[in-house]
């Protein structure tokens, strides 16, 4: 019957793309824990997250190595300030990268200690400087030692 | 019917009741799950102990792989200041990944103001970060089944399935998502996924040098962010969506959008 040719060709297309279908979609692609609204998706990519790489590793992490530094920060008013906020993400130093890039720069100094008073934020706590004041374009660094955050050198 | 069959009959239907009911169990991947020990990640923000210096975004943006230079990111820190007339002004200079550095807000353009201190009557830093909502709009409205929540309630972006339509960056009420400069497909926080999963904090709670960001798990009951969150006056962001955020707020203020 002629009249039902467009229809076996729909059929046959219907028929590829399952076919298809099975090849391109992965086996653990589908409704996982959180049901089909919130958890439809590719089961593997769980696990290619956890596999990202991790670049910041924490205090403790530095000080088997660098325990007088450590110790020295520890006993300042900068203990609560992580290594790698200045000295940048350990990732796997001393193997890769051997040497880290370490910000002495003053912009990184005045994230904090640009004086700000304003009320109902520990900022107004913080001592600080006007940068357009206080030895404009030094370095911090040059007088102060951040390690020993109460001692100027 | 004799009362032996009847017994025998009674005793085979239970026995298949029981069988069917196993069965059922074993394969509802809901129970395997319950005698694991029950998780779900939420994060508590102290915005009074907020300096607004920013080592929280420098440090997202690094571990992440969000280039810096960029102007989108995973995380960022707004300043809000309320003058004495009752103005509001609210700025993020890029993202504060260089932190609050001085007393002029950023209107954007290029433009600045500076407002004098003796004029503010408040003025506070709100760091914001993905709410991994528990009714997350985002994952709704995905066509593909790119983006979608693990069973321990962190919404996930499945880079190789992403197609880029952006429904889902239009469909955050918080603004949390965007286009990843490199990857060219959704993008958002994950409460650092890869370090959590880990037993490590996420990258922007171990930079924060005064304990305004952590961490906790809702669902035990010893944990010391879900005992403040169960127990003090926190708030989250837009409670009106719906959405069931689970980034939990001390000292929000209704300035804060």
């Amino acid at each position: 019957m002629h009249v039902l040719r467009p229809l076996y060709v729909i059929l046959a297309i219907v028929g590829l793309i399952l076919v298809a279908r099975t090849m391109v979609v992965p086996k653990d692609f589908g409704v996982q824990e959180r049901g089909y609204m919130y958890g439809w998706y590719r089961k593997a990519n769980e696990e290619e997250w956890k596999a990202f790489k991790v670049k910041y590793q924490g205090k403790e992490y530095c000080q088997t190595c660098h325990a007088e530094e450590e110790q020295q920060v520890n006993a300042s008013r900068h203990k609560t300030i992580e290594c790698e906020n200045c000295h940048g993400p350990a990732v796997e130093h001393p193997a890769e990268p051997q040497k880290l890039i370490l910000d002495r720069s003053r912009e990184l100094c005045i994230r904090c200690h640009t004086y700000l008073s304003y009320p109902t934020s520990k900022r107004s706590e913080i001592k600080g400087i006007d940068p357009d004041q206080h030895n404009p374009g030094g370095e911090c660094v040059g007088c102060h030692n951040p390690h020993q955050a109460s001692k100027p050198l | 019917m004799k009362r032996r069959d009847f017994l025998r009959l009674a005793l085979k239907g239970s026995a298949a009741l029981v069988l069917v009911k196993g069965g059922v169990e074993i394969f509802r991947p809901a129970a395997g799950h319950a005698s694991l020990k029950p998780l779900r990640w939420v994060f508590l923000v102290d915005t009074y102990k907020c300096i607004g210096c920013g080592f929280c975004v420098k440090a997202c943006k690094l571990e992440n792989e969000i280039p810096f230079d960029t102007n989108v990111s995973r995380t960022w820190v707004e300043r809000y200041v309320v003058t004495k007339d009752g103005d509001v002004f609210a700025d993020t200079p890029k993202e504060a990944r260089y932190g609050f550095t001085t007393t002029r807000i950023d209107l954007g353009m290029g433009k600045d103001k500076n407002i004098p201190l003796q004029n503010i009557d408040k003025a506070f830093f709100v760091p914001k970060l993905c709410n991994q909502c528990e009714k997350s709009p985002c994952v709704q409205v995905c066509p593909v089944g790119a983006t979608y929540q693990t069973a321990d309630g962190v919404v996930l972006v499945d880079r190789e399935w992403c197609i880029g339509c952006g429904y889902c960056i239009m469909a955050c009420p918080y603004g949390m998502r965007f286009f990843h400069p490199v990857h060219h497909v959704a993008e958002k926080c994950n409460f650092c996924y890869h370090r959590i999963t880990k037993d490590m904090k996420p990258a922007c709670v171990q930079a924060c040098p005064m304990g305004a960001r952590r961490i906790g798990n809702i669902k035990d009951p010893q944990d010391p962010v879900a005992k403040i969150i169960s127990t003090q006056r926190v708030s989250v962001h837009k409670p009106e969506y719906g959405t069931k955020p689970q980034v939990y707020f001390i000292g929000l203020s209704e300035e804060v959008r």
